[in-house]
């Protein structure tokens, strides 16, 4: 190795272990005093650290373990500087319990990997969750609180403030970094899931392409891998990836390169990413041998009979109108009743569409609610009722914001023939 | 850590319960304080007589002014604590799901400022 490229391969490796170790080295570090912001702290004066010194010294053996004993000592010190003069036996218990375990880490034992434990703290029932997808974000891939503020369309004075509070909560009120207990589980990996798909959802919002938004579907997926290479055997685990590589496969043929809006069944299928479909095929599949169905897996088997366009040609609306009745007997939506109405008139049950729809039409939830009025300007349009369809996707269209899928209901509506009674 | 369970009930509801209901109920309170006392969880806990006999006490420009009734007069009222000793947040949440409360009341769970010893 020469001189000139030690310096920037140590740089690299600095790098990488930063985006791959972050999570795990914050979730040891901060899962026996519970303290995120010490943990972030000491972590991050860790990487400042390797970075002035891997590129003289070299890159350590084990970077990892380097980083966490450099880690460990910034938060010893900075324990000894808040409690100087005081004797706290607590204080001197944990710095006790730190040193054994630096002697452990310097023996050469791999790093343990706690970030599900992490991620169950931040996705806890005592913390607000609408904070738990921000919190995992930055706790596990370590993103500052400006970039998530951006991602979420959030000023990132107010971002922070709120994870500032997060993390003091998880500390104050003593939330455990642990797996929560057999009968806990469900419901709490439940939690988990649901902001790792809240943050996916996020990056998928926005089909244009802020690119910072973008990537957090991405980011999301990683965590969804992560989760499932740590609970191999949780079907909905499982299931929400193979949902989110479905969307993800999809992403370029959203829009055409006119910015025009595609709906699902009119997508061009050789814009869709094949490898990663075949990925999501595999792994409902192993979560169905599991045999414990749930509103992930239904909602990527959905996904799925859309993707068999791309052998038979054609979509399968008896298949996906009976999986959204799933669906609706697991939990019902008014929002997946919408789905299953449009599947069933798709399926050629126009009736049986539209008497869905008019018993939801006492629905307040759907007054503002624009895929439910596109919904009935497509079905009353299938039955004839042109004036009252004219009218449906003219609330549609005053209520979308997007101005793509806003000219895709203008055309819709358009192409409607013109009313007799005119 | 140290947590404060504290108890909040609707009193209006709680006073209209027949005495010999309540003779049933008291059980259930000592056995989930045996319980607690058994796994070592148990430091403090007691019952209060309700807020018709509480008593609210403010300093204002040197004068002490006493009023009678509670300092909050809500639907469900204070009407007993345990403070106990557990690992986690998640331990305490369960103890406090097992108090015989929550099936008609509410249960906050507090963690307890603990201060440095000099």
């Amino acid at each position: 190795m020469t001189a000139v490229t030690k310096p920037k391969y140590a740089r690299a490796a600095a790098e990488t272990a930063a985006r791959e170790s972050y999570g795990r080295l914050l979730a040891v570090l901060a899962s026996r005093s519970r303290d995120v912001a010490a943990a972030e702290d000491a972590l991050a004066d860790a990487f400042a650290t390797a970075l002035q010194q891997w590129p003289l010294n070299g890159v350590p053996e084990k970077p990892e373990a380097w980083l966490l004993t450099v880690a460990r000592r910034r938060a010893i010190d900075r324990q000894r500087r808040l409690k100087a003069g005081i004797d706290a036996q607590d204080h001197l218990l944990l710095i006790g319990e730190e040193s054994k375990a630096m002697e452990r880490e310097a023996s050469g034992e791999d790093v343990p990997d706690k970030r599900l434990a992490l991620m169950f703290a931040c996705a806890h029932p005592a913390i607000n969750p609408e904070i738990r997808a921000p919190l995992i974000l930055q706790t596990v891939l370590g993103f500052d609180a400006t970039t998530i503020a951006a991602a979420f369309l959030v000023a990132p004075a107010t971002m922070g403030q709120r994870l500032v509070r997060a993390k003091a909560r998880i500390r104050q009120t003593g939330i455990p970094f642990r797996l929560p207990e057999r009968a806990d589980l469900p419901e709490r990996l439940d939690a988990v899931l649901e902001a790792i798909y809240a943050a996916f959802s996020e990056g998928w919002s926005d089909p244009a392409g802020d690119s910072q938004r973008h990537d957090l579907a991405g980011e999301a997926i990683w965590l969804g891998r992560l989760v499932v290479s740590l609970m191999p055997r949780e079907p909905e685990a499982l299931g929400l990836l193979a949902l989110m590589l479905y969307a993800e496969a999809r992403r370029e043929a959203r829009r055409t390169a006119g910015g025009d809006y595609v709906p699902l069944a009119e997508q061009d299928v050789a814009l869709w990413d094949d490898a990663m479909i075949d990925d999501a095929e595999q792994l409902l599949a192993h979560a169905m041998r599991l045999a414990q169905p749930g509103r992930y897996q239904i909602e990527a088997a959905l996904q799925s009979a859309h993707c068999a366009r791309r052998q038979t040609g054609r979509t399968d609306w008896p298949a996906i109108s009976e999986l959204y009745r799933m669906l609706g007997r697991l939990s019902y939506s008014p929002v997946v009743e919408v789905n299953r109405a449009v599947a069933l008139a798709e399926a050629g049950h126009t009736k049986a569409g539209f008497a869905i729809l008019e018993r939801l039409s006492a629905d307040r939830r759907l007054s503002d609610y624009q895929p439910y009025w596109a919904a009935r300007g497509l079905v009353l349009a299938r039955l004839d009722r042109n004036d009252s369809a004219r009218e449906a996707y003219r609330r549609a269209i005053a209520l979308e914001r997007d101005p793509a899928v806003q000219r895709f209901l203008q055309a819709r509506m358009d192409a409607l023939p013109a009313s007799l009674s005119n | 850590m140290q947590y404060l369970l504290m108890i909040y009930i609707n009193e209006a509801e709680a006073a209209k319960i027949p005495p010999e209901r309540m003779q049933t109920m008291l059980p259930a309170y000592a056995t989930y304080t045996d319980d607690m006392k058994k796994a070592g969880v148990w430091i403090a806990g007691d019952r209060l007589r309700p807020t018709s006999a509480a008593t609210t006490v403010r300093m204002r420009d040197d004068k002490t002014q006493v009023l009678d009734g509670p300092y909050a007069d809500t639907k469900e009222a204070f009407g007993g604590y345990y403070k106990i000793e557990a690992p986690d947040l998640d331990a305490a949440i369960s103890w406090a799901a097992r108090c015989p409360a929550a099936n008609h009341g509410v249960v906050e769970v507090r963690p307890i400022w603990e201060m440095q010893t000099a």
